[in-house]
């Protein structure tokens, strides 16, 4: 079985889902959940706060620096993940397009042989 | 004892076969090389089933290279490869392996680019070289495209595998272009020889194969139709001293006539089925060309309207205008050609040329000839529309 990241992006400046959208997008992911997880393939899965809360920890000659905000300088931020097990991509890939019909596009990553336990 | 033509033969279907049995492309290719590399020092005569020997004494090498690595990837593999013991040794190589190998390069997860590449070098054994010179792309690219493309089929778990019905519409496109592109190379190579048989008849053979795996796929059935139309004319295509002969010069009493009724039967078959693509318009424009003493161009016309509809490309434009002029004559042609746009590629202005001519535009039709002579990297195309601009100056035509 091989592990996959699959993840879903914030995009700063795009409007935010109404609040009846939203409660749409957790009962439809909380329903993937549950199916992942009868079907065996369920790992971890979250959602994560806004990138503003984010704070990058950095270890440079012996000091510690903190600093506010996310690492990337970018527009684009994850903004939730599920950690899944499946025999192969196509596997993943039927997964993710459940998950992208429900949170928008879902990029599918696969974790490195070496890190899987 | 020719070696080369073996390999040709069977370099697709071995790799395809040891990719199954081991699970790993590059595994694969570097098992079957081996194999070739033991044949060149071993054969003495052909041994009665080439394929089945190169696929034995590969999978062995590549067992032999498992038990001297020692990481833990290798181990594993290794592990799968002795647990397969119901295998039969000497197995030939087995047809559908070549069909799930197609679908795992053209896995919509990889870039189409890669597709093409990658199938070529796989199941075509082509080189690097070649299949940069058939994409008019630097050699450098192709090879980190095809390296790209099967470090992701390793590390995100591409499967070797045929989809299942369900998946079949959005994974059938690109192999149906593959097989596509692999043929029209075989047909008019971008460099050497203008006719590579050996493509045109893995194409076909190919072809066959999905065919009688999809039987109710209509536009699998187009294509095989299309490829066999095209492949029927073939004998007729170049004259006695090599040179290009168009289709209305050809001698048509070469013309494979069992191809044709082959490819005609295909055609009634998927054009019943009423959901029509552009392989199976193509094939019936191929069916109209090859039925009866000439081309009845009106239906070719029409059949091609109908085309621009499903596929409106500068490609089909170009091939439409060919028709127009037979219908409507040069002039209207002309016209229908003004928006097309399709740099780098020579048969535009060569169809330019050819109508600026018998409309009896010399000087323009020259200077489009010259053109089309500067784009095309074929010698034998080449030396067609060298002969075609020379006659412009000894007038015979009366069109």
């Amino acid at each position: 079985m091989k592990q996959y990241l699959l993840s879903v992006h914030f995009v700063e400046g795009a409007p935010t889902p109404s609040d009846e959208e939203m409660q749409t997008m957790f009962r439809e992911t909380g329903r993937i959940n549950d199916d992942m997880q009868a079907a065996g393939a369920w790992v971890f899965a979250g959602g994560l706060t806004s990138p503003d809360s984010a704070t990058v920890v950095r270890v440079e000659n012996g000091a510690t620096a903190m600093s506010d905000g996310p690492f990337a300088e970018t527009k684009e931020h994850i903004a939730g993940f599920w950690v899944i097990k499946c025999a192969d991509l196509d596997e993943a890939l039927a997964w993710a397009e459940r998950c992208a019909a429900a949170c928008g596009p879902v990029e599918v990553r696969p974790f490195d042989d070496l890190s899987q336990a | 004892m020719d070696l080369a033509s073996v390999y040709r033969a069977e370099y697709g279907r071995c790799v395809a076969t040891l990719a199954r049995l081991l699970g790993d492309i590059n595994l694969a290719e570097e098992a079957v090389q081996d194999a070739f590399t033991t044949a060149l020092q071993k054969w003495q005569t052909l041994p009665p089933n080439p394929g089945a020997w190169i696929v034995t004494t590969a999978r062995n090498r590549a067992v032999d290279r498992l038990r001297r690595e020692s990481t833990r990837e290798a181990r594993h593999a290794q592990a799968l490869l002795l647990h397969q013991q119901d295998e039969p040794q000497e197995v030939g190589p087995v047809k559908d392996d070549q069909l799930r190998l197609i679908f795992t390069c053209c896995h919509p997860a990889l870039a189409p680019d890669a597709r093409t590449a990658l199938t070529l070098r796989l199941l075509c054994g082509l080189e690097v070289p070649e299949i940069a010179r058939a994409y008019l792309a630097q050699e450098t690219t192709v090879a980190q495209r095809i390296v790209r493309a099967k470090k992701k089929i390793r590390d995100a778990a591409i499967p070797y595998r045929v989809p299942a019905e369900h998946e079949l519409p959005d994974r059938l496109p690109p192999v149906l272009t593959v097989l596509y592109l692999m043929f029209n190379e075989g047909y008019a190579s971008t460099a050497g020889p203008l006719i590579r048989t050996d493509l045109c008849g893995e194409a076909i053979r190919l072809a066959r194969e999905l065919a009688a795996l999809m039987p109710d796929e209509p536009e699998v059935l187009g294509l095989l139709a299309l490829l066999l139309l095209t492949e029927a004319r073939r004998p007729a295509r170049l004259g006695p001293t090599g040179e290009l002969v168009l289709l209305p010069d050809q001698d048509r009493s070469l013309w494979n006539r069992a191809l044709i009724a082959e490819g005609h039967d295909l055609v009634r078959r998927c054009l019943r089925r009423n959901r029509p693509g552009p392989y199976q318009i193509q094939a019936a424009i191929g069916a109209v060309h090859t039925d009866g003493a000439a081309t009845d161009w009106p239906q070719v016309l029409a059949l091609y309207d109908q085309l621009l509809v499903l596929a409106p490309t500068s490609v089909v434009a170009l091939n439409r205008a060919v028709a127009v002029a037979e219908v409507h004559g040069p002039a209207v042609a002309l016209a229908a050609l003004e928006d097309v746009d399709l740099p780098g590629y020579h048969r535009l202005p060569a169809t330019r040329a050819e109508l600026l001519a018998r409309l009896g535009r010399d000087g323009e039709a020259r200077a489009a000839y010259d053109q089309a002579i500067a784009l095309t990297s074929n010698e034998t195309e080449r030396a067609f529309l060298r002969t075609r601009r020379t006659e412009l100056t000894h007038p015979r035509r009366s069109a």
